[in-house]
């Protein structure tokens, strides 16, 4: 029975639910994010306030932080397994066509981590205590970031790779959870190309307009 | 055409294998992959030098002996072939041509290019077959079968375990090939009695042999000779959930 549990496929079972919980929490931290165009940063500081002391919203924090932890942890065990599958590599190149992104999962998602961990130092933390700051006023924290031209580099950086890691996750997960077929997958691909390409171009075009309005 | 061969070449299991160089002059185009590398080895025969081994049994594409990963593709460059139909017009004269064996932890490599396949055949014995009565074959039409159903369910039986999947994959995954074993049976009547029991063991005994997990990047599909599909693999998962 543990043999069953925890097959490979198991593991990716798992890997894709989380990463489609991810998939549903970005949309929602991008609609609060893109408030921050407003001139009057109250209906953000509330929006921060709101999803930092609503219980409901708590609850979901606390499944969201270990969804995280449990794709990346996965993520990297699975990973690390597959790399020692060909102890003697091709001395050719492997040319064999793939889908797009799809081998730079790793790298890609390796960036986001780094991304992520910056963001849970500048915001996240500061909300815990466990670093010096305001937490009521994630308004002014996000303006100070971004008049830093360094980190919106970084940041527009770790968003395009994050796109990159987006466009296959997406119809991946559809793929490991079985709900692939000839008709639905194309359009699956095609949902993967849009949300890809949306989303992080939302959160990268806030500092763009930030810097070029205000 | 004049060809320089760059080719793995390795005793035994046991021992450690290099890469040899070899010039062949004389090959038509007209010649398949492996006449080529039968003509290569009458001339090392005759040097008295020791032949390269590879595998090779019917030579037009159905028994899956003869893979070997050729100028980084599994089967060579041309989509949809065997390496035994391969022919030498696709390389341009005076071209350098590496071959190498399939390289995966669950295929070691047994001599020169040929490896120990035998971890696929521990999984089609762990449940790729039917239970049947042996006895006279029963009557064709008894058991009806949707013409779309019956066709799917063919294209995923023409896999014939070559390990090129294997071999293509970033991973060494061998999703491809048991989804192909698995959803021959599960897309037939015939197969579903026995359907839960048989991906179950199947998946066991995959893992068992060491292959690693798929990560949906779709080399396996872009390079099996039998053009076995990536669905194949979604309907092996869905056949999995459903069988708890």
């Amino acid at each position: 029975m543990n043999k069953i549990l925890f097959s490979a496929i198991s593991k990716k079972f798992v890997m894709a639910l989380a990463g489609l919980f991810l998939l549903l929490f970005l949309p929602v931290h991008l609609g609060i994010n893109l408030m921050l165009l407003k001139d009057d940063p109250e209906p953000f500081n509330n929006a921060a306030h709101f999803m930092a002391t609503f219980h409901l919203v708590k609850a979901v924090e606390i499944l969201l932080l270990l969804t995280i932890l449990v794709h990346v942890v996965y993520g990297i065990i699975l990973q690390v397994q597959n790399w020692f599958l060909r102890p003697v590599r091709y001395a050719v190149r492997n040319k064999s066509e793939t889908s797009a992104f799809s081998r730079f999962m790793i790298w890609t998602g390796g960036a986001v981590l780094i991304f992520l961990v910056i963001h849970f130092f500048n915001f996240y933390f500061m909300k815990l205590g466990l670093v010096d700051g305001d937490p009521e006023n994630f308004y002014s924290i996000a303006y100070q970031l971004f008049s830093i031209p360094g980190y919106v580099i970084l940041y527009w950086v770790c968003f395009i790779l994050l796109g990159f890691h987006l466009y296959h996750s997406l119809q991946s997960a559809f793929q490991t959870l079985g709900l692939a077929n000839d008709f639905w997958t194309p359009v699956i691909k095609g949902i993967s190309l849009i949300y890809a390409v949306a989303v992080p171009l939302g959160f990268a075009i806030i500092p763009l307009f930030i810097w070029l309005l205000k | 055409m004049k060809l320089r061969l760059k080719i793995w070449r390795q005793k035994n299991a046991k021992t450690k294998g290099a890469f040899a160089f070899y010039d062949l002059d004389g090959v038509s185009p007209d010649m398949s992959f492996l006449e080529m590398l039968d003509s290569l080895n009458k001339k090392l025969i005759e040097e008295g030098k020791d032949p390269i081994a590879f595998d090779h049994d019917c030579r037009e594409g159905i028994c899956g002996s003869c893979g070997m990963f050729i100028n980084g593709y599994p089967h060579g460059p041309v989509p949809g072939l065997t390496t035994c139909l391969l022919s030498m017009r696709y390389f341009k004269d005076g071209e350098k041509i590496v071959i190498e064996p399939w390289r995966a932890k669950p295929f070691p490599v047994i001599k020169d290019l040929i490896v120990d396949r035998s971890a696929f055949d521990k999984i089609q014995i762990a449940g790729g077959f039917i239970s049947v009565t042996a006895g006279a074959a029963s009557e064709a039409n008894s058991i009806l079968v949707r013409k779309k159903k019956s066709d799917e369910a063919f294209d995923s039986a023409i896999c014939i375990g070559c390990g090129a999947c294997v071999a293509a994959c970033k991973n060494a995954s061998a999703m491809l090939f048991v989804s192909a074993k698995i959803s021959q049976f599960a897309l037939l009547p015939q197969g579903r009695p026995e359907a839960k029991e048989r991906v179950r063991a199947m998946i066991v005994e995959m893992d068992k042999q060491g292959f690693g997990t798929c990560s949906n990047t779709g080399a396996c599909e872009a390079q099996c000779p039998k053009k076995i599909k990536l669905t194949n693999i979604a309907r092996l998962n869905r056949e999995y959930y459903s069988a708890f």
